[in-house]
């Protein structure tokens, strides 16, 4: 999910380091420096199992986790990804410094949405909707950051159409895992400690 | 697994203040990320290269590096010289490779690996708890730099604590397969591994309450600037200043 530095074209680098920015000083807003340890031993939970890799067919996908991200953490996952990513560049060279920005709205920006289309159904008392609710958050969350991926590739030059399509046809798979493992870690967490998925990293609630 | 592979050392590069290694390489990136001319991109590369030199980081351990995360180069390079419109060089089967594609390829490979050689040789060479207090110093936004600190200090934390759950279920002869078995096991894992942070959060919180934590995360070390550092910044935004002239002043 991570788009390599020296790819795109510094029109998208700017838009993307500009989304990124207001998404993370509106997170920053919302989070208490009261918050900031839970906020970062959340963050580190994301950035241990993104190592996770999971077995599918002949291959292994690892895990994104940004519907889960974004469903626990509202706004704060702005600065929650940021943070992962940037460790990630450091540690890892994964990414990278150029592509912060780009790369935090693409994994970021559609765990916020999965929040507020899905936070409330999956809350909910309806068994059956609210892990299906999860399901689609998980879905969805990945789709959109293929979709996002194959745009910013699009934005940079019309001769990344085909590198775009394959990119979008490879996150499918991932996909219906990731619907998966939200559907069932969103059952598990519901069982064990329903009040985390209340929003609780959010200031005031 | 998480460990600070190139981080000790006592090269020229591992000793420069971290605030300068940090000013450098945002420079240096940007400028190169923008840059679309061999001209400057090919210098770019030898400055990075030059740089990783001077740090006197294991060879074979930065090739080793770069080969993992190339991975989303070696993509574009079997899907764009193939896709993209232009004069035909070879032709695999029915595959034809055209002269555009291929420069296109080999100009963000070369722009790619410059930028990632610079993290290596600068970034990489510091610990993460310098690069955290720098970033203080260099006033990025005070509640961004604790989290990037407590992050960090914590992934340690719950990659113990995950490896502890996954040998609890190797135990229990757990073997991943491509399995509805697999995948929930692996979401309880997850989950698990939520709840236990969680519950570790609120107890940090706590003990940070009770030891008066005051929205200050102290470091030991004092950062101060030597004459080779500000030497070494001059030299560098000067010659980064050059690859901006090549790339955009001088005609060809």
């Amino acid at each position: 999910m991570h788009i390599s530095e020296g790819v795109l074209s510094a029109p998208v680098l700017v838009t993307g380091a500009a989304l990124a920015v207001t998404g993370i000083s509106v997170g920053l807003k919302k989070m208490d420096y009261d918050k900031i340890p839970e906020a970062a031993v959340l963050s580190a939970t994301f950035f241990v199992a993104s190592l996770i890799h999971v077995p599918m067919g002949p291959s292994s996908v690892h895990l994104v986790l940004n519907g889960i991200n974004g469903l626990l953490l509202g706004w704060l996952c702005f600065p929650s990804i940021l943070v992962a990513l940037a460790l990630q560049a450091i540690l890892f060279q994964f990414g990278g410094i150029t592509v912060l920005g780009v790369n935090t709205v693409i994994m970021a920006l559609p765990g916020l949405m999965g929040y507020y289309v899905f936070g409330n159904l999956i809350k909910g008392k309806n068994r059956l909707l609210s892990l299906a609710a999860a399901f689609a958050c998980g879905f969805f969350s990945v789709l959109l950051s293929g979709i996002f991926v194959a745009g910013a590739l699009l934005f940079t030059g019309k001769s990344f159409i085909s590198a775009a399509k394959l990119i979008l046809l490879a996150h499918l798979p991932v996909m219906i895992i990731e619907g998966i493992i939200t559907l069932f870690c969103v059952a598990f967490l519901k069982k064990v400690k329903p009040e985390i998925l209340g929003g609780v990293y959010e200031k005031g609630s | 697994m998480i460990e600070e592979q190139f981080s000790t050392g006592n090269s020229i590069i591992h000793g420069l203040d971290p605030r300068v290694k940090l000013i450098i390489v945002a420079f240096f990136s940007v400028i190169v990320a923008i840059s679309s001319r061999f001209l400057a991109l090919l210098p770019a590369l030898a400055i990075s290269l030059f740089l990783v030199a001077m740090a006197k980081l294991s060879i074979k351990k930065v090739f080793h590096r770069l080969l993992l995360v190339n991975g989303f180069i070696l993509f574009l390079w079997l899907v764009l010289p193939f896709t993209y419109n232009g004069e035909e060089w070879f032709a695999i089967g029915p595959f034809v490779a055209t002269k555009e594609g291929i420069l296109l390829a080999s100009q963000i490979t070369v722009k790619s690996n410059s930028i990632l050689l610079s993290m290596i040789a600068l970034l990489s060479t510091t610990p993460i708890f310098s690069l955290g207090h720098a970033m203080g110093q260099l006033h990025f936004p005070n509640k961004i730099t604790h989290l990037f600190l407590f992050t960090f200090r914590y992934i340690h934390v719950i990659y113990k604590e995950y490896r502890r759950l996954t040998n609890a279920m190797r135990v229990r002869g757990f073997v991943p397969r491509s399995n509805m078995h697999t995948y929930k096991s692996y979401a309880y894992l997850v989950g698990m591994l939520l709840v236990r942070s969680y519950d570790r959060a609120e107890r940090i919180h706590k003990a940070m309450r009770c030891r008066g934590f005051n929205k200050k995360y102290h470091s030991l070390t004092q950062f101060s600037l030597k004459m080779e550092d500000i030497f070494c910044l001059s030299l560098m935004l000067a010659v980064i200043s050059g690859l901006a002239v090549l790339q955009w002043v001088v005609t060809t």
